[in-house]
């Protein structure tokens, strides 16, 4: 593989011109998918057996806290980038992922909320699930008030990639607090090794929904990237011609 | 009529689903709503940079 593709990743003229291009496209897919999938989850999907219709928050509430995890641990890797590559572009995705992942927290920690009242008869209980969901939380919490508390950006950097790769410890811990503790939430609906427990009719729509959410989260970033990159390079001369031009 | 009202009482659940469906609605909305906002103030920012500029 050739070295110059990553340095050009490092550029920020580059990396605004290609996400431009990819934006409409990113915007077409989750759009539709995300119609698609709330469509069939709740219209055409069958109510559950046990349940009933209240399963029907499942096709929420397993992409965002899916994408809550999945986001932290791009925050680790950016971390990782940014302290080994002092690629910029890293740091500039870390800050503005850190908002998306921690409201996608808050909508899995409300929706769990909301579902366990009528399925297990209390909104919250201090189980292992629920409460390391929480401490993801606070390390989303965590690493957005550092970058606040810290007016020197490379420092800012510095110390909120430290936060980041640490605190991903933490995303075994949520993965496995179903198997290594007793706890009232259900086991994880996809795994790679079996089989889904639920008929195709029930977990196709929640796979719609979990790559709505995917590309949601993508678009969402990349806007927001997008923004910062200009905010950073607004003296430059491209940075100008696309503020005039508003492309 | 009646299967469009019995669509949205959910069986007796209708609260909890569409309580969590709205809230993450509004969360979806807000997500998006700061990059455009901000966008537009920058773009603004710039335009009256210009203005100053050019006078």
């Amino acid at each position: 593989m050739s070295w110059t593709f990553f340095h050009k990743l490092g550029s920020p003229k580059w990396f605004y011109e290609i996400s431009g291009k990819l934006l409409p496209w990113v915007a077409a897919f989750s759009l539709l998918a995300l119609v698609i999938g709330i469509v069939w989850g709740l219209v055409f999907a069958p109510e559950d057996y046990q349940q009933g219709n209240s399963f029907r928050i499942i096709y929420i509430h397993v992409p965002a806290a899916i994408l809550a995890q999945s986001c932290y641990m791009m925050l680790a890797v950016a971390g990782v980038v940014g302290l080994v590559w002092r690629m910029k572009l890293a740091d500039v995705a870390l800050q503005c992922a850190a908002p998306i992942g921690a409201w996608m927290t808050l909508v899995a920690l409300f929706t769990g909320s909301i579902w366990g009242k009528p399925t297990w008869g209390t909104y919250w209980e201090w189980d292992a699930r629920l409460t390391s969901m929480l401490i993801l939380l606070f390390l989303y919490f965590g690493i957005i008030a550092l970058r606040m508390a810290i007016s020197n950006r490379d420092t800012a950097a510095k110390a909120t990639a430290v936060m980041a790769i640490v605190g991903v410890i933490n995303i075994p811990i949520i993965k496995y607090s179903v198997d290594w503790w007793n706890t009232l939430h259900q086991p994880a609906t996809f795994t790679i090794t079996e089989k889904p427990a639920m008929p195709p009719e029930m977990w196709l729509p929640l796979l719609v929904m979990v790559l709505a959410f995917y590309g949601l989260f993508t678009l969402n970033l990349l806007m927001r990237m997008r923004l910062e990159v200009l905010r950073r390079e607004h003296k430059t001369r491209w940075a100008r011609a696309a503020l005039e031009s508003n492309t | 009529m009646s299967n469009l009202a019995e669509f949205f009482a959910m069986g007796g659940h209708g609260p909890y689903v569409w309580t969590a469906y709205g809230l993450t609605g509004a969360v979806l909305i807000l997500l998006f709503l700061t990059p455009i906002l901000g966008r537009r103030r920058l773009v603004q920012a710039e335009a009256r940079r210009r203005r100053r500029e050019e006078t």
